[in-house]
């Protein structure tokens, strides 16, 4: 369009006469050229700037840093997969693997499942919206470390109030740092204490967005409030439950903070690591006993494990797509 | 899920519903639901509630069977002991905490907001590759997998223990990319950046004139869920910094191991940890539940 008209202004107007007039106009149209071009550049540029010294570098080179025995000050020799091929027989990794998968199993499973009841609850008619919803949110002000500290106060072998109240019931205290099982409840609780209440609010979100015909519907026909929600609400919020899975997973399988108070600041998790995460074993490896490659393997292997997990929810996505 | 079926909770039918389907309104709330809804707030705000009362107790207190539910007069007192106890360095972590949360807070509103601008309202050779490869690292948990380098890389700078350490890494965020992605695209029409590109605007005056203003609550909701991120950010402080120069979540773990025994010190220290927290929900609660429930809905 704008190439017809200029071509037919230039047939009209007189051969010298624009050639002067024309430099000031094209040094202004070469500089709205550029910033058309390059402008949308300098935008992203600070992101991806940042994005490549902080974020991939340390990617690539955690995986050259895996293929060497490199320990304290730089000392390091090319070993080749050897740090993997010891890995994998590392029954200390797989321990910590075991710990955070479980751990990631028993803490996500009730944890979505309350979540989609309590937004259910939340979707109701209800007086003083804002306020339940804030209140169900509040675990989340707390930090990590807080919920953590509180927790394992309220898991106390002597004083803490579970075993208080545990005790009303004749059960003999526990000491719940000892064992697997007890670890691993006692530190599901506290992901689930604090992440309940935002998954609800996502859910809810996604609920709002279905149709209230649907459900008054349903209800002229007779479909108590149960089938409801397994009939017409669980289904329609699939993909946001599958966002949900995929969010858990990765906060799963990096967790941290929660294990390592529980154990009273150490990495190693328990006596006998019944709950040190993989996050933990990496620090300990890296940051403790100083060998740096050893822990960059775990990190890749940890990240192979994530994805093999995200591509397993990525296929159930698919598997929902086609079934619709 | 789109804005259209967004809206629709906002619209009228509450009422007819109501009159009409007499008894079979599915949204009526049950005595079942609301007890449900009673525990399920119990459950949430105790342990708070309990924390704060335990920071305002003795150690007397604290070890009595059954254990005290009601605050008494001694939390000023255990305060004091928190910012006096040695090797915890609690003041020190609090101010760290509060620089770099705010920095960090800052830079990654900016940067995203200028990115969000570019994805959603610019059109440049390699955005849609870009904008897959924001989305795509959002899933990669980067600070676990790189940690080690990073922490060589701050070491060979001469960065340990410094707060530009903590800081620049955090900086990378590609939720807050895409969450301004999302917002522009919707806040700002391209008809208006097209209009004032006619009008002989530069892209960054479009970008401050025109895209900011019509952004600023997607900046807001962005602003506080990284200041609460942040402020809770333990792992890599733990790591990048010397104990005698600790964020305020690195200082509780100091003073949790060093006075483990110490309940009422421990609780007041973390009472003291969450009130900024305290502070952003009282006065944003409203932007947080809208800010968490519209991002809900684009994913």
């Amino acid at each position: 369009m704008s190439l017809s008209v200029d071509a037919g202004a230039r047939t009209r107007t007189v051969p010298p006469g624009p050639r002067r007039h024309a430099r000031p106009p094209g040094g202004r149209r070469l500089l709205s050229w550029l910033d058309l071009r390059a402008a949308p550049y300098f935008f992203v540029s600070p992101y991806f700037i940042l994005f490549a010294i902080f974020g991939i570098f340390p990617l690539i080179f955690t995986a050259w840093v895996s293929l060497h025995d490199w320990q304290l000050a730089g000392d390091k020799t090319f070993i080749g997969f050897e740090n993997y091929s010891e890995l994998l027989v590392d029954d200390k990794f797989w321990n910590a693997v075991l710990n955070t998968v479980g751990i990631f199993v028993i803490a996500t499973v009730p944890q979505l499942l309350l979540a989609l009841l309590l937004a259910n609850a939340l979707n109701k008619k209800l007086r003083g919206r804002l306020v339940l919803r804030l209140s169900v949110l509040a675990p989340l002000i707390t930090s990590v470390v807080a919920v953590a500290v509180v927790f394992t106060q309220l898991y106390g072998r002597d004083y803490g109030l579970v075993n208080w109240v545990l005790g009303g019931f004749g059960v003999d205290p526990i000491h719940w740092q000892n064992e697997k099982w007890s670890s691993w409840i006692a530190i599901a609780t506290m992901i689930d204490w604090r992440w309940t209440g935002y998954n609800a609010i996502i859910y809810l979100a996604a609920m709002q967005t279905i149709p209230k015909d649907l459900y008054e519907a349903a209800a002229i026909d007779g479909a108590s409030p149960r089938r409801q929600f397994w009939g017409i609400t669980v289904p329609l919020l699939k993909p946001t439950i599958i966002f949900t899975v995929i969010v858990s997973t990765i906060g799963g399988f990096t967790l941290f903070a929660e294990p390592v108070m529980f154990g009273a600041g150490l990495m190693t998790g328990g006596t006998t690591g019944q709950f040190q995460t993989v996050a933990m074993f990496i620090v300990k490896e890296g940051f403790r006993d100083f060998q740096y490659g050893y822990a960059a393997a775990a990190a890749w292997i940890l990240f192979l494990l994530i994805m093999i997990t995200a591509l397993i929810n990525f296929a159930i996505v698919r598997g929902i797509g086609r079934s619709r | 899920m789109t804005t259209l079926t967004h809206r629709a909770p906002k619209s009228p039918p509450r009422r007819r519903s109501r009159a009409g389907a007499d008894g079979l309104d599915p949204f009526r709330a049950t005595t079942m639901t609301k007890a449900m809804l009673g525990l399920a707030i119990f459950l949430s705000i105790f342990p708070i509630y309990w924390m704060i009362v335990i920071a305002t107790r003795t150690n007397e207190d604290a070890h009595s069977m059954p254990p005290p539910l009601l605050p008494a007069g001694n939390l000023g007192e255990n305060i004091q002991a928190v910012f006096a106890a040695e090797n915890a360095h609690f003041m020190t972590g609090i101010i760290n905490s509060i620089i770099i949360a705010t920095t960090v807070t800052v830079g990654i509103v900016i940067i995203s907001t200028l990115a969000g601008f570019a994805f959603a309202s610019l059109t440049f050779r390699g955005r849609n590759l870009l904008l897959l490869s924001v989305v795509l690292t959002m899933m990669v948990p980067l600070q676990q997998m790189g940690i080690v380098p990073l922490y060589q890389m701050m070491v060979t700078l001469g960065w340990t223990n410094t707060l530009k350490a903590v800081i620049l890494p955090f900086l990378v965020n590609g939720f807050g990319v895409f969450l301004m992605t999302q917002y522009t695209r919707q806040a700002v029409p391209r008809e208006l950046v097209e209009a004032a590109r006619v009008d002989g605007a530069s892209t960054l005056r479009i970008w401050w004139n025109v895209a900011v203003p019509a952004v600023r609550p997607g900046m807001a909701v962005l602003a506080i869920q990284t200041f609460m991120l942040i402020w809770n950010e333990f792992l890599w402080p733990l790591i990048v910094l010397t104990p005698d120069n600790p964020t305020v979540q690195v200082a509780l773990r100091a003073l949790n191991d060093r006075y483990s025994t110490n309940y009422v010190l421990i609780f007041a220290g973390t009472t003291i940890s969450i009130i900024p927290l305290l502070l952003v929900f009282v006065f944003f609660g409203r932007q947080i539940i809208g800010g968490l429930m519209e991002g809900a809905v684009k994913e």
